[in-house]
């Protein structure tokens, strides 16, 4: 399914394609006003949406949500599954949600380090998936490493190092190897280019969209970075105080951007 | 033999013994999984057998023959210690002799004699838990033993491979039991890994300052983790043993001088003896050392 969607073009067919993920009248909320409530929306295979939106506007709290990690208060999140056919990520048992994180999603953090196994070495931590879902063949592990090290632009010499003694930008990017060597279908991103400096960032977004683009992957990517959104999304949602004010395809909420909190996001971009 | 006075039998009072009994039955029940206890103080800190030993206090009847080994060794200080406890607060009688032993309480070893199905094996243990290298947190590991999630404990064994070549982990090498639990077998050599397979024993495992125990019920299936590529191997010697010419037990390397000299000796002393006494010889025979027990083996 995931490979036909590159081909198609018309809004028909688009239509006739289940989404992969979907959500209902999620609600999560720590207080009045603290995390995130009333979202609803579709995810398609291939498509990459963004979610933009100020620190505290529950961006994050969002993704933990759609990602499993974190139950919401009420709604629904419904996950097409290649394994399960079609779930409830909170109304099935938990052992299934957790074979999705290590076989059908990936999650990148902000931090590498909350993604990697700091004390393992690097050929480890993509192997460790590969071994979570039941390879049992040293060598073809290892070869496998060596591909991704190799698809992330890390020199496969680096194999048997530490992710400790890498840049913060190996770092991401061997995270991001980490998550894609099981073939997952959805990625979630937490901010992966915080904390990288502009042309560690602007390396990396252009590895990620190559990467996205080539294995036809649907992302969720949290960011407050407009640039970053503009490079990657296909479709935008943007939050302000835990409620989604405006969404649409990229170029049209960026370029004629409807709600207030949108335009005055828009215009707070340095111009040059 | 004499009974201490002001201690019940084998120390510990009838409740404890009572919940730690609770606590072996649903060991045995659940192969290879980690039973939480109430772990008792005993008269020696944590770290020098106190898990084994309350569970050895919790079996222990008047009737029963206590062997006590240490790395192999019955005369060693936590042997000889262990055993005079019992001795004293149990009146039991004890033995060297591992085909005499009802209950052999163990560090680091299982004795190379084949265990038989009247007897209890009971090891000491430091770290219950063999995905604590990959996994710090209790509450995550639990769910991963409930889940049966032990991918990441090969993790260990890749790290192994990719440093040294090949899986040097030599001790405390993780097993998976009766299909279901990982288990960590307690710091024993690989090289008896393969014996705790169907043994006819039941054999018992405590950890004292984790207070956990867990068991594997006599005739269950006990596999050693490894690669399709890199299968699971124990160790194995150029030599023999210097006293009793053995070939196939465990054998410890001796310094016997400030020269360098050295000799191979069977880590299983009462084996050992055994074979000495069926009349096997090694290569020290015609020194002067050879009517020394390893333990008067000068090694200063």
């Amino acid at each position: 399914m995931n490979t036909a969607v590159g081909l198609l073009t018309s809004t028909s067919e688009w239509q006739d394609i289940a989404p992969l993920l979907s959500v209902r009248e999620l609600n999560k909320f720590y207080a009045p006003g603290k995390g995130c409530g009333d979202i609803n929306f579709d995810l398609y295979p291939g498509e990459v949406l963004g979610i933009v939106g100020e620190s505290g506007s529950g961006k994050s709290t969002l993704l933990s949500c759609l990602s499993a990690r974190l139950t919401p208060d009420s709604g629904n999140v419904i996950y097409n599954s290649e394994q399960f056919g079609e779930m409830d990520l909170y109304d099935c048992e938990e052992s299934m949600r957790r074979v999705l994180m290590r076989s059908e999603w990936g999650i990148v953090h902000q931090h590498a380090r909350d993604g990697l196994r700091m004390n393992v070495s690097a050929g480890a931590n993509i192997g460790e998936r590969l071994m979570a879902v039941g390879e049992r063949h040293y060598g073809q592990i290892r070869t496998k490493a060596e591909e991704w090290l190799t698809a992330v632009e890390i020199d496969t010499g680096r194999i048997d190092d530490r992710p400790s003694q890498f840049s913060g930008g190996m770092q991401q990017r061997l995270q991001i190897a980490r998550n894609l060597v099981t073939h997952p279908k959805l990625i979630f991103m937490d901010e992966p280019t915080g904390g990288l400096d502009v042309s560690v960032q602007a390396k990396l977004l252009d590895l990620l969209r190559n990467l996205v683009s080539r294995l036809g992957l649907s992302v969720i990517i949290v960011t407050h970075d407009l640039a970053v959104a503009r490079l990657l999304a296909h479709r935008l949602m943007v939050m302000r105080r835990g409620e989604v004010v405006e969404t649409g395809l990229t170029d049209q909420v960026l370029d004629d951007p409807q709600h207030p909190y949108t335009q005055l996001l828009v215009s707070s971009i340095l111009q040059n | 033999m004499s009974t201490a006075t002001g201690y019940n039998f084998a120390y510990l009072d009838e409740q404890s013994k009572r919940m730690i009994r609770r606590a072996i039955l649903k060991g045995v029940a659940i192969p290879g999984y980690q039973v939480p206890f109430g772990g008792r103080e005993m008269p020696l800190p944590h770290g020098w057998g106190t898990g084994g030993m309350q569970v050895t206090a919790s079996v222990i009847g008047e009737t029963d023959k206590l062997k006590v080994i240490d790395q192999g060794a019955d005369d060693t200080t936590n042997a000889v210690s262990i055993r005079r406890f019992f001795a004293h607060t149990a009146g039991v009688e004890t033995t060297e002799q591992t085909a005499d032993a009802t209950l052999i309480q163990t560090r680091h070893r299982i004795p190379e004699r084949p265990l038989q199905a009247d007897q209890i094996l009971i090891y000491q243990v430091p770290i219950p838990e063999p995905l604590r290298f990959i996994e710090p947190r209790e509450s995550e590991t639990r769910k991963m033993h409930a889940l049966s999630e032990y991918g990441a404990m090969q993790v260990k064994l890749y790290e192994d491979v990719a440093r040294f070549g090949h899986i040097a982990t030599s001790y405390d090498y993780p097993v998976m039991v009766n299909n279901r639990y990982m288990m960590d077998p307690s710091p024993i050599p690989k090289f008896d890994n393969p014996k705790m397979s169907m043994m006819p024993a039941l054999q018992l495992f405590g950890a004292g300052f984790e207070k956990r125990i867990y068991a594997v019920p006599p005739f269950t299936q006990v596999e050693s983790l490894d690669f399709d590529d890199h299968p699971f191997e124990v160790q194995s010697w150029d030599e023999a043993c210097a006293i009793c010419g053995s070939d196939h037990s465990f054998l410890d390397e001796v310094i016997t001088d400030d020269n360098g000299s050295k000799m191979f000796v069977c880590s299983d002393t009462d084996y050992c003896r055994e074979r000495v006494e069926q009349g096997f010889v090694g290569t020290a025979a015609d020194l002067p050392i050879a009517d020394l027990s390893i333990a008067e083996v000068e090694t200063n």
